[in-house]
């Protein structure tokens, strides 16, 4: 048939050729379903680039939220989002990790207790974001008596501990058991298996996993509403409220002031590129790697 | 090797002594483990224990009431349910075409090459931050469903009668149909890539028999392939509306943000999470619009959990 001269039966009576004929719209569909993902991706990035890049100047970057018309930017808020999602990985990594560890190498079928945690960790990886701010709010800001960006980083760290959970443990199963034995036939104890055979071979895989949670967590507005709040000055209090980035982009694009509204953009642009960017070098990597 | 034993030698360690290192590594790991238990524990229970006011004060009545008046203290879930299930059945609806298209456009029909770049950037889409969505939808597709498509639907269809209750409404923009169109493209990348996986692990041979009949590919997709991941398309389904349960700054930023409950579906609406994050600046600490706002936040958490546990059981994996 791959030289066009041999004909079948099915495509020379009525029934094929209609199904050819469905066969060619199905195709046309799909290609059109393709491109109308791939449009929207290009739409944003366009609408991203056009409104927002002639907003994104050095001022911008580098001077602190203030009140319109100021000719202010959004560095306090680039601030803030780096040491709360920072703070975040911090408090999510060996948690995420711990967890991951226990679930690949204690967490057999018959071992319900790891069941249970795995389908945990899957239910806290769907939780609406929204919800784990509305619990960290309970939890912590109410008896406080204020916002602040501590419980803003706690709330991200929720949502980053699944994601690392998940990789970790993916990650160790693929760890071969003929590596584990040789270990253990050298006499090391099973902490040190897991440690340095396990974990070591794991690493690239695990590293992967805490980048992408990073590039989730970085982009979370949702959580932070009743958590860190926000913040127009510089503040690097952890006790007080914290601007970031995602924030100050939902308070300004909904402004009726122009200068806020082009902030905004650029902000938008700004976490974009970098979301994108950790999750192209994430899998450009992991594809060599 | 024959004479070597068989079994690996790191098992059944539960029944030898532990030397104590490998005790206290032990307990550290498990520790993480009961805290990740713990805090998903507490999500739930500080949810429905910060609703018991209201759903005391309100009783059955909570869940669906169309009343969301701070002014007179009354407060309902009914409208932004009613937001909520309508904007995701309409993003699902949507998501479902394009998802399957293009994951059928990836694994079957595209070249190879071409197939890597538009998946990457396919799952590049997944990964925006959802309050980009919600800026590109309010100053992209708001304007336009205003300018264009109601406007050209209300002059054609107005007088169809089983259409028109459903455009009905002044041209704002913003509404359900809006926010669907956004939650569709937010859970599309997302499905198309469950169902990629679902697809390509249809065992070759069956493919290749399909085709050795001469079949045309969209024979073997649907008699073949379908049939056999249906499990894992309904999955993918599941998945994608437990996602759109609960997306708020995206929603937040296209539905239009009123409480209320109607046929048009480009009237202004809510749903749960928008209305959480709208209101709950608003809402003093141990009032009763918190409480219910938690009690509306309860029972999304139940939502999403019971959409969660009907994908796993349909995909059928318990790993």
């Amino acid at each position: 048939m791959s030289n066009g001269k041999v004909y079948s039966g099915w495509q020379t009576d009525r029934y094929g050729a209609r199904r050819r004929c469905i066969d060619r719209l199905v195709t046309g569909l799909s290609l059109i379903a393709a491109s109308c993902l791939v449009l929207v991706l290009a739409s944003i990035l366009w609408t991203l680039l056009s409104k927002g890049l002639s907003g994104l100047t050095f001022a911008a970057v580098s001077k602190s939220m203030g009140p319109p018309g100021s000719g202010g930017g959004f560095a306090n808020a680039i601030i803030g989002s780096v040491i709360q999602t920072a703070l975040a990985l911090v408090m999510a990594t060996p948690l995420g990790m711990g967890c991951g560890i226990y679930l690949s190498e204690y967490g057999s079928k018959r071992n319900h207790f790891a069941l249970i945690v795995r389908f945990v960790s899957d239910v806290l990886m769907s939780v609406p974001s929204i919800l784990v701010g509305l619990f960290v709010y309970e939890v912590w800001v109410a008896p406080v008596g204020h916002f602040s960006a501590f419980s803003g980083s706690v709330a991200l760290a929720i949502l980053a501990v699944p994601i690392i959970v998940r990789t970790t443990e993916d990650m160790l199963r693929l760890v071969p058991l003929a590596l584990r034995e040789a270990g253990a036939a050298l006499g090391a104890a099973r902490w040190k298996v897991t440690l340095s055979i396990c974990l070591r071979s794991a690493k690239a895989g695990i590293v992967t996993g805490v980048l992408l949670a990073l590039a989730r967590v970085s982009g979370e507005t949702a959580p932070l509403l009743f958590t860190s709040l926000g913040n127009q000055n510089w503040s690097l209090n952890l006790n007080k409220p914290m601007a970031s980035l995602p924030m100050t982009i939902y308070q300004y694009a909904g402004a009726s002031y122009e200068d806020w509204v082009q902030l905004a953009w650029a902000a938008a642009l700004f976490v974009t590129l970098g979301v994108l960017t950790i999750n192209i070098v994430v899998r450009f990597s992991a594809r060599r790697g | 090797m024959k004479h070597l034993p068989a079994e690996p030698l790191v098992q059944k360690q539960n029944k030898q002594k532990w030397p104590l290192a490998d005790c206290l590594f032990y307990v550290l790991v498990a520790s993480c483990a009961a805290i990740v238990l713990s805090v998903l524990g507490s999500l739930v229970v500080l949810l429905g224990v910060g609703a018991q006011q209201a759903f005391h004060h309100f009783g059955f009545q909570f869940f669906i009431k169309n009343i969301w008046n701070p002014v007179s203290n009354q407060y309902g879930a009914g409208a932004p349910f009613f937001g909520t299930l309508v904007s995701t059945f309409i993003g699902v609806l949507i998501a479902l075409p394009l998802a399957f298209g293009t994951a059928f456009w990836l694994t079957d029909i595209a070249p190879k090459r071409i197939s890597a770049v538009v998946g990457e950037a396919v799952q590049l889409l997944s990964a925006v931050p959802s309050i980009i969505f919600g800026m590109w939808g309010f100053f992209n597709i708001v304007p336009f469903m205003a300018r264009h498509v109601q406007p050209f639907l209300m002059h054609h269809f107005r007088h169809v009668p089983g259409i028109k209750f459903i455009i009905h409404g002044a041209p704002f923009g913003t509404g359900l149909m809006t926010a669907g169109l956004v939650l569709a493209v937010m859970i599309a990348p997302f499905m198309t890539a469950i169902m990629k996986d679902v697809f390509n692990a249809v065992p070759p041979m069956l493919r290749e028999s399909a085709y050795g009949l001469g079949s045309t590919r969209w024979d073997v997709m649907w008699k073949i392939v379908v049939p056999w991941s249906r499990t894992g398309i309904i999955g993918a389904i599941v998945l994608g509306m437990g996602r759109a349960l609960g997306e708020t700054m995206a929603v937040t930023f296209v539905i239009g943000n009123v409480t209320d409950v109607g046929w048009s579906l480009f009237a202004p609406r809510s749903t749960v999470a928008s209305l959480i994050a709208l209101q709950f600046p608003e809402s003093p600490e141990g009032s009763l619009r918190l409480s219910s706002l938690l009690g509306l936040g309860f029972i999304l958490m139940l939502l999403s959990f019971v959409t969660l546990s009907l994908a796993r059981f349909l995909r059928g994996d318990t790993k």
